[in-house]
């Protein structure tokens, strides 16, 4: 009790910059993340427009290449990544009634730089040219760095090192990411909350961390090696000095196909904790959907090469692949099946985030479908690298994750930001946006069945593709104004004064039994867990909160620092160091992040403390 | 009702036919893509199945149990059914099983290697930005753009790109395979008609990916072996194309060769005067000929041919470009 708590606090801009709070770093994932959504989304309406008729010359050849990529390396990493990892951080803590995550400064390192990789990754438009070998990288053509084919082959030649770099320091926030929520979940639960209780959110956040931790090392050494190819004159992937490009298609899958599942796994336990709150009734088949998504995790380490069955690996491979890879159908169908009889029985109520959650079944259930024919290898050699491939990737991807994290935001919301999203604006966003999505998206399979390959800027009328284009591309408007008319919510409701409850939503987790949105120190007292759904279980025994764990206490809260922003920009001059090969510059980089290290280090900071006094008069609420 | 307007509108395209016949894998011409086209049914009919079930009980339940107005009862909390988790596991495990076996089974019977086989035609393709060579070892003859085959028999092909990574495809006939630069790949295809199907490049490659197209010529066996003398034999050149083939020589043969005995730099010439496509994508008209020679980058953002017309650059005028295009029509 000995430090002062009111020297360490700043105030407006500083505040997000040193704040090491997991609800405003959620808030500020979800922040770039959107930013970053709205790039990638703008860049899809580019890419459609070309499309939409045939031998358009609106966005040709390389500057066509290179919003295909940022579109898919946008909505990859930097869209969907922090929008999950915005949840982790503003829902985890508060569902495990824990008062931050496990390492809240690291917590801070690792959205800037997550947010810093993405910045330098798109600074790159006004650099010379974005990336333009895809958003998978595929060797050679991402490590052509020859200035004088570059002329002649009109390729951007630098564009793949802001791809390069960029991912490379995004990726080790992430990583970071990933440590810190297996940290978090494992010894940070609240008295009573065993893992077999754990809301499943939480769960599939925990599976989540796992893949990354596990998954990220493979991206991270082929972007290495890729750097050392391209500015270090490597030959890793070159043919004609002894190195192989399939040794890049299988680094970059090992780490992508686990990816997908990093990605869906938080949307599955986002449908779990709505269809379950809106149907009021537990989640059926708890273990077995807890089971499930273990298994998926598992199971998704070893199908890579299913998006490989083309490159030549031969029929044994593909074949044990293949098999693999239709094994995973088993425990997502378990999901399916559960989610269905969760609602079975229930009292189905259809607000917009149950919405959101209901469309996503029979959506994914398509993508899911298609995953299975695309499974077959023999059948593959026609899908692969088709448009039958987008529409697969982008039913799982926008018709499960997006609808998914869609859900999660008029969810969570309110214990976010206080403030409830509009209903009525809501209903209007969904369905412009789903039926705009299954508009875009379905009329693709048959594209790529009737002959047209992915990433092509353009093609050849009477070949019978062009209604199926246009389709996709009044599709792709609807689905833009529908997230149009979702800024409208957020900015209309923004206004209003922050009068959400505690819980809004008969809620059945831990998050809602503290005010929203929740105090800097979330639970006053950490809560007794008594069993699944613990605030339902309190509620259903009569009690107005949850049982308290500890008397009230003075509460340790960590200090907040500059020094996460520092050692990112660090890493962040580095790159472009790195990428012009000005090795001063790298010097600078890499002495502004060792600086920062090394002050992080030496000064013992002890944090500072909330007292009783104080909680009483701010968690009046509660 | 809702959900029935997308599908309308679907059912409404669908109906418009399922694609061109000369590219659509939905209208295979060979026993390979006929082969393929039965497990893409075969799957989707099973996974038709799968999505009715689901849907079934999804609208059954949304319409059964949303909450009425003033009903405040609390639904009992079902843990789990252990009878119907069982069924939903082992149901899509027998399914899946089901497809396993055409699964594999196809997967070895389509990546058989027939290059050594003394029945199949022996075709060497090599990809480049963004053409492709198909070399005959055994004809010891050599093109570019357009694939001559037999009908009715195996065509083994061996696959191998001189620069990035490509994808043979033509879904007429069957699956793609890629070609990678340092290792090649083999696949097998066969045509059951005379016809000329369209091919395409499917990894991307660069700026013009989406222009590498190319096209497959099937005859009959005796069509194909006039086809392979004539290609053995070197094209007479009229007093008339004189002038042209002059310039040619000054300025294209470098990189093309007009006999088909070897591959080059750049498409191989021989028979271009038969050929239907100018580059793999343009109108084979002595206009679209000279659009192209005059600045090739207009109509191939990328491509590695120089420009010779004299307003983009070049050092040929109007009437040299067509000379050269006089020649190149005579290049039978």
């Amino acid at each position: 009790m000995a430090h002062s708590h009111t020297a360490k606090r700043y105030s407006g801009l500083m505040d997000w910059l040193t704040t090491v709070d997991h609800k405003k770093i959620g808030i500020l994932y979800l922040i770039a993340g959107g930013f970053f959504f709205l790039v990638g989304g703008l860049e899809a309406i580019l890419i459609r427009i070309q499309l939409a008729y045939p031998d358009q010359h609106i966005f040709i050849g390389d500057t066509f290449n290179q919003l295909t990529t940022m579109h898919g390396t946008t909505m990859i990493f930097f869209a969907a990544m922090p929008v999950i990892f915005a949840f982790m951080n503003a829902v985890v803590p508060l569902q495990i009634g824990a008062r931050d995550v496990a390492f809240p400064f690291v917590n801070a390192l690792g959205f800037w730089l997550f947010f810093l990789g993405g910045v330098l990754m798109n600074t790159s438009w006004f650099l010379g040219g974005a990336p333009d070998a895809g958003w998978t990288g595929y060797a050679p053509l991402s490590t052509i760095t020859d200035a004088s084919s570059a002329t002649t082959l009109q390729h951007n030649i630098m564009g793949t090192d802001f791809y390069v770099l960029g991912l490379q320091i995004a990726g080790i926030g992430t990583l970071i990411g990933g440590i810190n929520f297996l940290v978090t979940i494992i010894n940070m639960r609240a008295p009573g909350l065993t893992y077999m209780r754990l809301p499943m959110f939480t769960w599939t956040a925990f599976i989540t961390s796992g893949l990354i931790v596990l998954a990220f090392p493979a991206i991270t050494v082929a972007l290495v090696e890729l750097m050392f190819d391209r500015i270090f004159g490597g030959a890793f992937f070159d043919a004609a000095r002894g190195g192989n490009n399939v040794l890049w298609e299988h680094l970059f899958w090992i780490f992508g196909h686990p990816e997908v599942y990093i990605l869906i796994l938080p949307a599955f336990g986002i449908i779990s904790e709505i269809v379950s709150t809106f149907s009021k009734k537990r989640l059926f088949g708890y273990s077995s959907m807890v089971f499930a998504t273990v298994l998926i995790g598992f199971l998704g380490f070893m199908v890579w090469v299913h998006h490989m069955f083309t490159t030549g690996l031969g029929p044994v491979a593909n074949s044990i692949f293949s098999i693999a890879t239709m094994a995973i159908a088993v425990p997502t169908g378990v999901k399916i099946f559960n989610w269905l009889f969760t609602l079975w029985g229930g009292q189905i109520r259809f607000t917009t985030a149950n919405v959101f959650a209901t469309a996503f079944i029979p959506t994914f259930v398509m993508g899911g479908t298609t995953g299975v024919m695309l499974a077959i290898p023999d059948a593959d050699f026609q899908y692969h690298d088709t448009y039958f491939v987008v529409a697969h990737f982008h039913y799982v991807i926008v018709g499960g994750l997006v609808l998914g994290l869609f859900a999660g935001m008029y969810y969570w919301w309110p214990k976010m930001f206080g403030r409830m999203l509009s209903e009525t604006l809501g209903k209007i966003h969904f369905w412009f946006f789903f039926i705009g999505f299954h508009l875009t998206f379905f009329p693709q399979h048959f594209l790529g069945l009737m002959g047209m390959p992915r990433r092509v800027f353009t093609y050849q009328p009477g070949h019978d593709l062009e209604m199926g284009n246009l389709i996709s591309t009044v599709g792709a408007f609807l689905m833009g104004i529908g997230t149009i008319v979702f800024l409208i919510n957020i900015i209309s409701t923004w206004a209003k004064p922050k009068t959400a409850v505690a819980d809004p939503w008969d809620g059945r987790s831990l998050e809602w039994a503290i005010p929203s949105p929740a105090p800097e120190y979330n639970f006053k007292q950490t809560p007794l867990v008594r069993g699944l759904d613990a605030l339902w279980k309190e509620k259903m025994a009569g009690n107005k909160e949850m049982i308290p764990a500890e008397p009230i206490g003075s509460i340790h809260m960590p200090s907040p620092s500059i020094l996460p922003l520092t050692m990112s920009l660090g890493l962040f001059i580095a790159g472009f160091g790195f990428m012009y090969e000005h090795y001063i510059v790298v010097g600078i980089g890499m002495a502004v992040t060792l600086i920062s290290m090394f002050l992080r280090s030496v000064y013992d900071d002890h944090g500072w403390h909330i007292e009783p006094e104080e909680l009483e008069d701010k968690g009046g609420r509660a | 009702m809702w959900r029935l307007i997308p599908l309308f509108a679907v059912m409404t395209y669908l109906l418009t036919g399922c694609g061109d016949p000369t590219l659509s894998a939905l209208k295979p011409k060979g026993p390979v893509a006929e082969e393929q086209l039965f497990l893409m049914k075969l799957s989707l009919f099973i996974m038709i199945f799968v999505v009715i079930v689901v849907f079934a009980i999804y609208l059954y339940v949304l319409v059964r149990f949303r909450k009425r107005k003033g009903d405040n009862s609390i639904p009992k909390q079902v843990e789990g059914n252990h009878v119907l988790e069982i069924i939903w596991t082992v149901i899509p495990i027998l399914l899946l099983l089901v497809l396993a076996v055409p699964t594999v089974s196809y997967t070895f019977k389509h990546s058989t290697n027939y290059t050594k086989d003394k029945d199949a035609v022996h075709v060497k393709v090599t990809a480049h930005q963004f053409w492709w060579q198909f070399e005959y070892p055994e004809l010891g003859i050599a093109t570019a753009q357009e694939l001559v085959i037999p009908k009715d028999k195996k065509i083994a092909f061996e696959l191998v790109s001189a620069d990035v990574s490509h994808a043979f495809w033509v879904p007429s006939l069957g699956g793609k395979i890629d070609t990678n630069p340092g290792i090649s790949n083999t696949l097998y295809l066969q045509a059951d008609e005379i016809a000329t199907f369209q091919g395409r490049c499917t990894e991307l490659c660069g700026a013009s990916h989406a222009l590498m197209n190319f096209s497959v010529v099937s005859k009959s066996q005796a069509d194909f072996d006039a086809w392979v003398t004539k290609m053995k034999t070197p094209a007479s050149v009229p007093a008339t194309a004189q002038k042209g083939e002059e310039l040619f020589k000054e300025n294209c043969m470098t990189c093309h060769a007009v006999n088909a005995n070897g591959p080059g730099v750049a498409p191989n010439l021989k028979g271009f005067a038969d050929r239907d496509t100018v580059a793999g994508i343009l109108e084979h008209t002595p206009e679209k000929m000279e659009l192209w020679i005059h600045n090739p980058q207009e109509q191939k953002p990328g491509n590695k041919m120089p420009a010779f017309g004299k307003e983009a650059g070049g050092k040929l005028d109007d009437a040299q470009i067509k000379d050269i295009v006089n020649y190149l029509q005579t290049l039978k």
